[in-house]
């Protein structure tokens, strides 16, 4: 076990070398994924400075919930956010030389392309989630600060699950484009907002049929001890972990189930 | 080693039927293939592009999945045990890189070390003994992305064999070379073979590659196996004629006739006699000798190549039922 995490710990660090050998392009990408995340603050911000609570949720509970649902998706996109490529790598029939080595092909995936360049972004959710909870004046207990530990990691494994289920469809579907995206970052979006303001079916299926709501909203009501609107009880913040255990799961079992359709291409 | 029978697959084809409708076809490019391999053979898997070879290499290790049919490499069925396997096989795609694209070729096999877990020492003897025989040491610390296509394939060989497996699958390792990197190429893999304690599977169109490394061959075509067995056998099996050319100081006073050996072509001074595969040309050329008059003799072996396009032109759509080894 151990030594197989320090293979995956040299090809890690291999890939770093490698994106090294671009240098000027890894800092450019770096500094760029850091302007782009700071557009989606300024859209809460925007919608805050016209009206002064959005389904029941004042400006600074909405930035917790904002702050958890950033930090859970950039940690999951530094790990597995590359997993998109196996698009390509499909396509292409790369996957090929990826299958004839003696290791996992999902986690030799991840290794080929970890995002550093991605790193500015956790570092960038990391502070707006702070100081969204210094803001919103928490009144920190024992299980709050259990709770602000937790509910990002959780988020992330959601999130991680949520993209290798979802870049999976690559294998039946080669022509997937950008479907995948679509439903991650519609997801991310979703849970960057209080789930009170969907409404019906919508609601539904993304709060409760995938699984949103326990990325952010609950484990969020619990940190702002605010009742639920929608009446849920407030211990529901604790099930997150068991939620993105779930999701995890399932996403292995469909990447093993797309693995075999594989098709290769001729050569 | 390797052990299939009736192996099939499948691929369903959508083709254009109308402005938004497709139709669905199922196409089997593998079509019941039956092999069995032993330890230490070389075999040479031929087919016209299209056949089925890629796809019958990618069943055999792990890559796709047959869509009905057996099949066992070391012992292990492919996808299922596909990194157990993985240990004990080496694969080249001549067509696709397995190397790390950014980094120093030298870096690639220190990473292939660790994945494989190879012990130090067993590492370096054979990454010494590829670099003598492949010449890497000139471009062990470039790029791989900036290799020619010959000294990247030099590379591929080498990262293939370094974890020492008992299969070495190759697929078209000699496409796209230059005469040099082919011989190279070559030569090392027959080297390999001669020792005896790796197998050899190789598809390739180029039939000089056979000739040199492989003393069987599997011909397969629309996922069918049409022959397999010895490149003699082949001969045999096509009616391939050897062809006798005889020089001669002045023409012949009579004809000379030996049962088997036919006349081609007869210029006075150059006689062509073809004979069948089977017929020894011993009684031929001690006739043409005790004429006194010869000044030149070769004899032609039949063209592989010629057998070859002979063979994907008939109807190959009938099965061998046989090894005719």
């Amino acid at each position: 076990m151990a030594e197989t995490l320090r293979v995956y710990l040299k090809l890690i660090a291999a890939q770093g070398r490698a994106q090294a050998s671009y240098r000027t392009s890894f800092w450019l990408d770096l500094a760029g994924s850091t302007v782009v995340v700071g557009a989606d603050l300024l859209t809460v911000l925007v919608i805050f400075s016209r009206v002064p609570t959005l389904a029941g949720f004042a400006i600074k509970e909405t930035l917790i919930l904002f702050g958890l649902a950033l930090t859970s998706f950039s940690l999951a996109d530094l790990i597995v956010g590359n997993i998109e490529k196996i698009r390509i790598y499909v396509r292409m029939g790369s996957l090929d030389t990826v299958m004839i080595r003696p290791l996992s092909v999902l986690a030799q995936l991840l290794c080929a392309d970890v995002g550093f360049r991605r790193a500015g972004r956790i570092v960038y959710a990391a502070a707006v989630l702070v100081v969204a909870t210094g803001y919103a004046g928490i009144d920190w207990t024992p299980e709050r600060v259990a709770m602000v530990v937790i509910a990002p990691i959780a988020g992330a494994a959601f999130f991680c699950g949520f993209f290798v289920a979802t870049s999976t469809v690559a294998f039946w579907w080669i022509e997937s484009g950008e479907i995948a995206n679509s439903l991650t970052y519609g997801g991310r979006d979703f849970t960057s907002y209080p789930i009170t303001v969907y409404s019906g079916w919508f609601r539904k299926i993304f709060a409760f049929g995938l699984g949103f709501a326990f990325v952010a909203y609950y484990p969020g009501l619990l940190l702002l001890g605010k009742q639920d609107p929608l009446g849920g009880p407030s211990w529901l913040g604790w099930l997150s972990p068991l939620v993105s255990a779930a999701v995890l799961g399932l996403a292995a079992f469909i990447w093993r189930f797309g693995v075999r359709h594989y098709r290769s291409t001729g050569s | 080693m390797i052990y299939t029978k009736d192996l099939r697959k499948e691929f369903i084809v959508r083709t254009k039927a109308g402005r938004f409708r497709r139709a669905r076809k199922t196409v089997a490019a593998v079509d019941g293939v039956s092999l069995t391999i032993e330890r230490g053979e070389m075999v040479g898997y031929l087919g016209p592009n299209g056949a089925g070879k890629s796809t019958t290499l990618k069943m055999l290790t792990g890559v796709l999945t047959p869509s009905s049919g057996e099949v066992k490499v070391c012992g292990l069925t492919p996808v299922p045990q596909r990194i157990k396997l993985a240990k004990r096989i080496g694969v080249v795609f001549g067509q696709r890189s397995a190397l790390w694209w950014d980094l120093p070729l030298g870096d690639s096999f220190e990473l292939l070390r660790h994945i494989y877990r190879v012990p130090p020492a067993e590492h370096a003897a054979r990454l010494l003994r590829c670099r003598d025989l492949l010449e890497l040491d000139e471009f062990m610390q470039t790029p791989v992305r900036q290799l020619s296509l010959g000294q990247r394939m030099r590379g591929e060989l080498t990262a293939a064999l370094l974890h020492g497996p008992e299969i070495l699958f190759l697929d078209e390792p000699t496409i796209g070379l230059d005469v040099v990197s082919k011989q190279a190429v070559r030569e090392f893999l027959a080297e390999l073979g001669e020792r005896g304690d790796t197998t050899i599977v190789l598809t390739t169109h180029d039939l000089a590659d056979i000739e040199r490394l492989c003393r069987r061959i599997v011909v397969i075509d629309h996922g069918h196996v049409v022959h397999d067995g010895t490149i003699e056998a082949l001969h045999a099996r096509y009616g391939s004629r050897r062809r006798v050319i005889a020089d001669l100081n002045e023409p012949l006073p009579h004809r000379i006739d030996v049962p088997g050996a036919e006349l081609e072509s007869d210029t006075g001074l150059r006689l062509v006699f073809s004979l069948d595969g089977a017929n020894s040309v011993g009684p031929l050329v001690s006739k043409l000798a005790s004429s006194g008059l010869l000044r030149d003799l070769t004899i032609a072996e039949p063209e592989i190549e010629d057998v070859i396009a002979r063979l994907y032109q008939s109807d190959a759509r009938v099965p061998q039922p046989s090894p005719a080894t």
